[in-house]
């Protein structure tokens, strides 16, 4: 395939909109699923920058391919395991709202 | 794959923005029901960006283990916590709204400068492997990238185990008023949720 068509800027631009979202939400959020859920927004920004840049720097050994899914799979174990937390969290608490986790606030 | 230049620069337009306005979703809407769904619409879509990047496989793992695991998972967990709760006010949320757009803001702003003003050494579109990008992967696993590989089954393994210890419910084995061995399973202990009234 031609990739001369679309630049990398568009996916490097793409990527870092989709990276700023998941800040935001991560910083907003008072859901703490969503707070997960943002986690995940930004770990996909991170991939479709190595994907493009595996597709466009360095077409060859496509390096970045192998990253990203290293990077998919550790994203896979962080989901299971925040949930995981995120529930004995709610059995502790009966409650979801990120505010009122605050056991280890100064 | 060889689509005509028009139809990429068409399906990139589309792919992305479906991500953008599909994440924008994710954090803004008001029930996270439909933020879940529309997280695996972004997942979808970042999907088709991969195949526009020539990486069956990368798209086909991302399918299956974003949409196919992370996805359900959230939904899982979701209907596992949904409780309708107010939400107490926090005093000067207005501010921390503003500092924390602005920050967001100036990390796009920065980040965007960079994207475009930064030279990248590409390399010559003639050397790409295209579709062949499977077999390298293959073969990237194998050998170069062959220790990272297993460390990353032994982390998956920790993982599981470790989702299932935190996520575990105590069951009572002795029957608290008489002291009898309770041969129904799973009853649970009358679950005092701890640390509640501390604040």
């Amino acid at each position: 395939m031609n990739l001369e068509s679309i630049p990398l800027q568009a996916f490097l631009i793409v990527s870092s909109i989709l990276f700023c979202i998941g800040i935001w939400g991560l910083l907003n959020s008072r859901n703490a699923v969503r707070v997960l859920m943002s986690i995940e927004l930004m770990l996909n920004a991170v991939n479709i920058n190595l994907m493009a840049f595996s597709s466009y720097v360095d077409n060859n050994l496509i390096q970045g391919q192998v990253f990203t899914i290293f990077v998919i799979t550790v994203a896979a174990a962080e989901a299971a395991v925040g949930l995981a937390i995120l529930l004995s969290l709610y059995r502790n608490r009966v409650t979801v709202d990120m505010e009122s986790f605050n056991l280890l606030k100064w | 794959m060889s689509i005509a230049v028009t139809t990429q620069i068409i399906c990139f337009s589309i792919l992305s923005l479906v991500v953008i306005v599909g994440a924008l979703g994710v954090i803004l809407l008001e029930s996270i029901v439909y933020s879940a769904f529309l997280l695996g619409g972004v997942f979808m879509s970042v999907a088709g960006l991969y195949l526009l990047l020539n990486a069956s496989f990368v798209a086909a793992a991302q399918v299956l283990v974003y949409v196919g695991a992370v996805n359900v998972l959230i939904i899982f967990a979701i209907m596992l916590v949904n409780k309708k709760e107010d939400l107490k006010p926090i005093e000067n949320i207005k501010s921390r709204k503003i500092i924390s757009t602005s920050i967001c803001l100036t990390l796009l702003s920065l980040l965007i400068r960079v994207d475009l003003s930064n030279i990248w050494g590409l390399s010559d579109p003639s050397s790409s492997i295209g579709e062949e990008s499977t077999i390298r992967i293959g073969e990237h696993l194998f050998s170069d990238y062959l220790l990272p590989f297993e460390v990353a089954s032994v982390l998956l393994l920790m993982a599981m185990i470790g989702a299932i210890v935190l996520a575990r419910r105590d069951v009572m084995n002795k029957d608290i008023s008489t002291g009898l061995p309770v041969d129904q399973e799973l009853i649970e202990k009358p679950s005092e949720p701890l640390l509640i009234k501390k604040n």
